[in-house]
């Protein structure tokens, strides 16, 4: 069993993980950014909306961080395939349509991860200085520009830490995307084990990479805190 | 709406939670006493055992869980000849030890981290007079720094409670029939994906309901001092 044949060798499987690894690294992306434009306007509802639309945020949250994520991917693979199938039936086509893997799972990643990160924005938020804000209002801001020029840039940089935790739950509930036959890292290590018969290499390795995506992005992460807190002082 | 359909559902789904619920506990339980295990080599200022903890942690915190799963459901069957002459592959073979198994070494370094918070925000002077009083290292342990940890500790352990309950329905990929397993192959029988999302949703959210009211309720009961003040 000679290791570096089996990966580096002419058709070995290190171009397989790697690329399962990049596609690991874009839809745990795209997920995140979904989640942050679905989390933010949660975040704003809980925030400053009417009663009605605090309590749809509510639930919205303890269902979402409530349930398994894997009954969410279900619930939209087979819920949005049998609907395109229903579609295609009636346009004339025939059988089982399946949702595209990774929008399926892009989508998937944002309304759970959006759960998660409406908490982190809107503890940012609460963590504003009040007094700059009446100062933005007392200067004449109109709100469009207050969010732009105050909010915005202070709610990311109190949100960094607990973005940076909730990108790598992302990461690690990519690898559910898998089950719907995404082939990301997880699934190119399966496909790997199967092929070869060696599922202890394959998983390790899979496994290996995705320390290494957890622990760079970790440190970049870090590295982005303290370039945003540079203009701070800090306790 | 097919309320013939959704309690038909509810009841089959129910069948899975013994399951779920015995795969969380069990696991907890073992996870458990590997957290302390691992805080304890954290702390114990010997270097070896303080580094292999922390790298423990570092691989467990660090990968998804369910390549923790295949790892030893699936990877360990590369070696089966060995484990079975260790005698090891009865318990190897079975999905149900192997998630298990891969639940507890997970919510161990997870459960170890929030330990070894709890440890770290003892007060000091608390371990200095119980020294004062002439209590050895275990003593110590036992009657002051454990039960302090432990209430300081709760609250965040009981977030690492409801995502094992969620962790659980992984297990569904190595074939157990809990409840995320059962509702899948409902789905995929009757293609009714909104109306078993919303049962199993309901069973989970209740589950972890109960579960948060629980651990608030033993939070309560730890704190009998701040009770008595306020």
């Amino acid at each position: 069993m000679d290791l570096y044949e089996l990966f580096l060798g002419s058709g070995g499987w290190a171009r397989l993980l790697c690329q399962g690894a990049l596609l690991t690294v874009a839809v745990a992306a795209v997920g995140l950014l979904i989640g942050a434009a679905l989390g933010i306007a949660l975040a704003f509802a809980r925030v400053s909306g009417g009663l009605p639309l605090r309590l749809m945020a509510d639930a919205y949250t303890t269902v979402l961080r409530g349930v398994p994520d894997l009954l969410v991917i279900y619930l939209l693979y087979f819920g949005g395939s049998s609907l395109l199938s229903s579609l295609g039936n009636a346009v004339g086509a025939t059988g089982f349509i399946g949702m595209p893997s990774f929008a399926t799972g892009v989508v998937a990643l944002g309304l759970v991860s959006a759960a998660y990160q409406a908490e982190v924005y809107r503890g940012a938020y609460q963590a504003l200085p009040w007094g700059e804000l009446e100062a933005a209002r007392a200067c004449g801001m109109r709100p469009a520009l207050m969010f732009r020029r105050v909010i915005a840039p202070q709610v990311l940089r109190h949100a960094l830490p607990g973005l940076a935790n909730v990108w790598q739950l992302v990461v690690k509930e990519s690898a559910l995307i898998s089950v719907i036959g995404l082939v990301e890292l997880m699934r190119a290590s399966q496909l790997g084990a199967g092929s070869t018969r060696m599922p202890f290499v394959f998983y390790a390795a899979a496994l290996c990479l995705y320390l290494v995506i957890t622990s760079v992005s970790g440190y970049l992460f870090l590295w982005a805190e303290s370039v945003s807190f540079k203009p701070y002082r800090r306790a | 709406m097919d309320f013939a359909f959704l309690s038909e559902t509810f009841t089959a789904l129910l069948a899975g939670l013994p399951l779920t619920l015995n795969l969380a506990l069990t696991s907890t339980v073992i996870g458990l006493i590997g957290a302390m295990a691992l805080a304890l080599s954290r702390q114990s200022g010997v270097a070896l055992l303080a580094y292999t903890a922390k790298a423990y942690v570092f691989v467990f915190r660090g990968t998804p869980l369910l390549i923790q799963i295949f790892l030893i459901y699936y990877g360990l069957g590369q070696f089966r000849p060995t484990l079975q002459e260790w005698g090891l592959w009865g318990v190897l073979r079975s999905s149900y030890w192997c998630a298990i198994i891969a639940l507890a070494m997970n919510t161990a370094a997870y459960g170890s981290e929030i330990i070894r918070g709890g440890i770290a925000a003892v007060p000091h002077g608390a371990i200095e007079a119980a020294q004062a009083c002439g209590m050895g290292p275990v003593l110590r342990l036992r009657r002051i720094v454990f039960p302090l940890a432990l209430r300081i500790a709760l609250p965040a352990y009981g977030n690492e409670l409801i995502l094992m309950v969620k962790a659980t329905s992984l297990a569904s990929v190595i074939t157990l029939m809990e409840i995320t397993g059962l509702a899948s192959k409902l789905i995929s029988q009757t293609y009714r994906s909104v109306e078993v999302f919303a049962c199993a949703g309901l069973i989970y959210l209740v589950l972890n309901f109960l579960l948060t009211r629980m651990v608030h309720a033993l939070e309560w009961k730890l704190s009998t001092e701040r009770r008595r003040t306020a």
